[in-house]
Parts: structure tokens; sequence; C-alpha cells
């Protein structure tokens, strides 16, 4: 089983966005990448569908960030091979640019499963995993939570989540992408000094991609949710506050 | 290209999603500002009595097949470019669901569309469609000028009205021409996996405490649950709080899980991404304790608190508790 897994770099929520000053884009400046939640959990699946049946794992990102860490940290966790892809000139990260530049590079090889996230933080033109499938003619299934592979290796049984709880057992043909929500089991961490190891022993590859001809969706303006908008904001010292809360339930009805 | 608007149509168990019926209501207005029609694309199997309840639409394209009884994304993306095909419209929109999703893309790549997700704002004025679209966990707001082309947006759930969407008429039913034998399919449905039983139904309780990655660890777990089980609700949670096991999956509050409207929905440590906020919006009061005073949680709260939930959750609890006891005394 060869597995391919992209894995896309987004700016972290923890350190505070903000707008540069043309107002369409984020200040790079203020940006911290790292790897997509969801890609992490389509990395974890692929390395336990290997476990199970055996195969490759190859990791596929592009230059953005802290990326060398992630893509070390992959082969840490026991990918075979990292692969990051360079282009020329600015790169835009609209995922009908990356899934050009993604189906370019997986079409130099040969895989039977393509494992992304099924979706990012930086998603505004939908997801990479479907665009993806759509520009190589493969099947996709996105919202996926189980992957199994059939004993012929010809087919995949996947568990793709519905609304309210709900869920599809879907049989995918391979070869076939497919978009991750979670792994089984959440993502493995990797101790420090085996990436300090690996960083010393193992190669990430880098390989030329060329930029596609994609015309992207032009964002007019980025704007920031108001501070407290819609909430009535209830202030004093924790204790305080506490009061407030119960006696706006009292008020209803809601408590005692 | 017309100026029409075409929803693709999304049902489950043999009912309409509320999902359609909120992008119908929107589509609507947007099909009269832009001078053109309201088409509906529904894609089924004995799904032709469900277009009575579409009265919204001028238009109902019908593909009724024994081979679409069960979403299968490929083959849904081959007949919805059918129907774009004979309706041309400018604008399609689909629910962000797990089935609008998975075609959304498709039908991007397939048929050199451009598309939008996340959208929670839909407006059309001097012939031009405005899209915003809530990004980074709702903590951006991107607007797009859609361009001149057939494009395709994925809205989500819950942000508009339902009721709007739901008018009587009696929209001309026209059967989508599709081919005899429609192109195999790579996916085969295998079946419906229903959702894991014998835990509390978390849309039936008045009261919930919904914890969220701001709690850090599974450990905090019990604390809310005690303040739940002291107001008579329950606990639940968002995405990350059940990817990390703190809660079963019964708990889960937003996309792929529970839409709950309880009296009290109490939101500890959960930033209000709109994959959670699509599942709780609607409750009629929400309390939001979280540290960041930008979080987007604050948008759809009645009222907030920019604090610790964990330094909060054991003084509101005291709270309860000697309340209760003030009372019996």
């Amino acid at each position: 089983m060869n597995i391919a897994v992209l894995a896309k770099q987004v700016p972290d929520l923890v350190e505070g966005l903000e707008i540069d000053a043309s107002g369409k884009a984020l200040d790079p400046d203020s940006l911290r990448y790292i790897l997509s939640e969801t890609d992490d959990h389509a990395l974890e699946e692929a390395l336990l569908i290997k476990e199970r049946v055996g195969g490759r794992v190859e990791v596929f990102s592009l230059e953005v960030g802290e990326v060398r860490e992630a893509l070390y940290a992959a082969l840490a966790k026991g990918a075979d091979r990292a692969v990051l892809a360079q282009t020329e000139g600015e790169v835009r990260l609209d995922n009908h640019t990356l899934a050009r530049i993604f189906a370019d590079l997986l079409g130099r090889g040969s895989y039977d499963l393509v494992l992304t996230g099924v979706r990012a933080i930086d998603d505004l033109d939908g997801s990479l995993g479907g665009l993806l499938a759509g520009y190589l003619g493969l099947p996709y299934v996105g919202l996926v939570r189980k992957v199994e592979i059939a004993s012929d290796s010809a087919t995949a049984i996947v568990e793709k989540e519905y609304p309210g709880s709900y869920a599809a057992e879907l049989e995918v043909r391979l070869p076939a992408v497919l978009g991750i929500q979670a792994a089984e089991q959440p993502p493995r961490y990797v101790p420090v000094s085996r990436l300090r190891q690996v960083m010393k022993t193992a190669k990430v590859e880098v390989q030329d991609a060329s930029l596609p001809e994609v015309l992207p969706v032009a964002v007019e303006r980025l704007s920031q949710p108001e501070e407290g908008a819609g909430a009535a904001m209830l202030s004093g010292n924790p204790e305080e506050i506490a009061r407030q809360i119960v006696d706006l339930l009292s008020e209803r009805r809601l408590v005692g | 290209m017309s100026q029409d608007v075409l929803v693709v149509a999304e049902h489950f168990r043999g009912r309409l999603n509320d999902v359609t019926f909120e992008l119908l209501g929107k589509g609507r207005e947007i099909a009269q500002a832009l001078g053109g029609k309201l088409a509906v694309a529904l894609l089924g199997h004995e799904v032709r009595s469900m277009a009575s309840e579409l009265g919204a639409a001028h238009l109902v394209y019908v593909a009724d097949r024994a081979e679409l009884r069960e979403f299968i994304p490929d083959r849904y993306g081959a007949v919805v470019q059918i129907a774009l095909k004979e309706a041309a419209p400018r604008l399609v929109l689909l629910g962000s669901t797990s089935m609008g999703l998975d075609l959304l893309s498709l039908l991007s790549a397939r048929g050199g569309l451009p598309c939008l997700d996340n959208c929670t704002r839909l407006d059309a004025r001097d012939g031009r469609v405005m899209v915003t679209s809530q990004i980074y966990g709702g903590k951006i707001f991107a607007e797009v000028v859609l361009p001149d082309q057939t494009t395709l947006v994925a809205v989500v759930p819950g942000t508009f009205a339902r009721e709007a969407g739901q008018i009587a008429g009696a929209p001309e039913v026209r059967e989508l021409a599709l081919p005899t034998l429609l192109p195999e399919a790579r996916t085969t449905f295998r079946k419906l996996i229903e959702p894991p039983p014998g835990d509390v139904d978390i849309t039936k309780a008045p009261i919930l405490v919904a914890v969220g990655r701001g709690i850090q660890n599974g450990e905090n777990v019990p604390q809310a649950q005690e303040l739940a089980e002291l107001l008579g609700g329950a606990v639940c949670g968002s995405r990350p709080a059940i990817d990390q096991g703190w809660l079963p999956k019964t708990r889960q509050v937003g996309k792929s899980g529970m839409t709950v409207r309880p009296k009290l929905y109490l939101a500890l440590g959960i930033s209000g991404a709109p994959e959670h906020v699509e599942g709780m919006k609607q409750s009629e009061m929400i309390v939001a304790v979280n540290t960041d005073p930008k979080a987007p949680v604050f948008g759809v709260a009645h009222y907030g608190v920019v604090a610790d939930a964990l330094d909060l959750i054991p003084l509101l609890t005291e709270e309860v508790r000697r309340r209760a006891l003030e009372k019996a005394g």
C-alpha cells in the first residue's frame, strides 16, 4: 500500500492574527505556522494503515513556515519519505493552487491512497482533497474517520461522518483520495530526543514544482469580529462574575 | 449564463434537511435581486414527492434513480454537473455539510468553476453577489465579490432562516435528462451507521455545560460534569474535546454532531468556530467564557465573560450550591 499524505501549514491561532495594510491578507510577520490539525490526523491514519497492512507513507508539503520541522516529525513518527515542494516566486496558498501543485507532484509517483485533512482553518475555496481528486479523476470521500483496507488491497472500506452522529460505510475502489476528519486514535507524539536523532540522520527531499495558472477568488476585505460584539460582557472579579451568571439563571428560573 | 440561483437539496431518511430550506429562503432573495429564478436540484430515489415541499423554488430538477438512493460523492457530482449544464446558474448554493463539502470541491475542479466555503453572509446588489466567509476558526471574516461566472458557494448550516424557505407554491418539476446508465461508480454504499447508543441524549437536556479546548485536559471534565448535574443538565463538548477522548462522540455539538436548542448553553473554553456554532446558536440563552476577548463565540453569545473557564467552574458550582442551600434552609 503506497500512501501519500498532503500536509499543509496553517497559521497557529494561538497567536493573534493581524490583517496587513492592504486589508486583504493576513500580515505575514504576525504569523507562526503549524501543521494543520486534520492533516496531522491524516498522517496518523496513514501510519495506522501502514502498521496494519504494510506499505509506505510519503508526506508532501509546500515550503511555508516551519515546515521542515513538521516533515522531520512525520519521519520520526514512521513516515518513509518526506518531500518538500519548492516553487519559484510567491506562493498563494489557496487550495486550487495547492491542489494543482500536488496533482503534479503525485503524478511523478504511484499511490494507492492519498490522505489529507478534510478541511483546514484557512480553507476559503473548498477542500484540498476534493479538488485534487477532481483534477486527478480519482474518487473522493470527505469527512472520513476510519479506513480499512480490503484483503486484496483493491478497495478501502471507509466511515464518512454524517450530521447527528450518524455515519455511512462506503467502499471505495483504489486509487482514491480521502479527506480525513479524525484518525482512529489521537495523533501520536514524538519525543524530542527521537526528533533530534531523525533530524541528524534522515533527509527531507526537495523537489521543484511549477506554479500553476489558477485564477483565485479575489478577497475584497478581511475583518475580525469586534471584541464582545453581540454578547453583553460581564465584568468584575471571578466571584462577582459567578454571582452575576447565577443571577441570570435565577431570573430565568433555570436554577434554585 | 443565466441570473438564476440553483440550490442542491439535501435529505436524510426521506426528509429534507433544514439546511435545504435555509438555502431556499436566501436563494430566493438573491435570485429576485438578480432578476433570475430559483431552481433546485433534487437527487435521490423515490424523492419526487419532496418537490411539493420546495414551494420557494420556481423550478425543480429531479434525478430520481435507484443508483442515487444514497449519497456517493462522485456519482452525485456527475449528476449535479448535468443539472448545472441545463440550468447554467449564476450561483450554486450547497450546505457546508458532509455532502455539500464533497460536492463543492469535486464540482469546482471538474467543471473549472470557482468555489467558496464557510459562507455566513450572502448579499446581492446592483447585479453583484457578495459572500462573507468565516475562516481561521471564525476569527477572520473574508469578503469576496463573486466573479461573473457560475460560482459554487457552501453555506454554514443555521446561517439563514429556515422559515423563509418554507413557502407554499407549485414549482415546475422537470426530470433531469440522465444517461440510461450512469457512469460506473468507483464508490459504493454499504450501510448507515447509527449513533452510538446508551448515553444521555443531549438534544433533550434543558441545560448544557459545554467544554472545549480551553479546559486543557480531560481531567477537568468531571468539574464541568458536576456543575451540569447540579444545574439539572448534561455536559457536552466541541470537536476537540471529543477527538481528544475527553467525552464520548454522543456528546459532540456541531458539524457531524448534534444540533441543540437548550434553555441554557454554557460554553466553557470554546472559541466558537463555525462548525461548532452551527450546532448551538439556536439555544435560548448562551453564556460564553473564554480567555480571548476576540473569540468568535462572543458573536453568538448573549452574555460573555473574558476569563479562564477553569477558574470560573468551581466558583459557579459553589454559588449554585450556596443558593440551593439558602433556599432549602
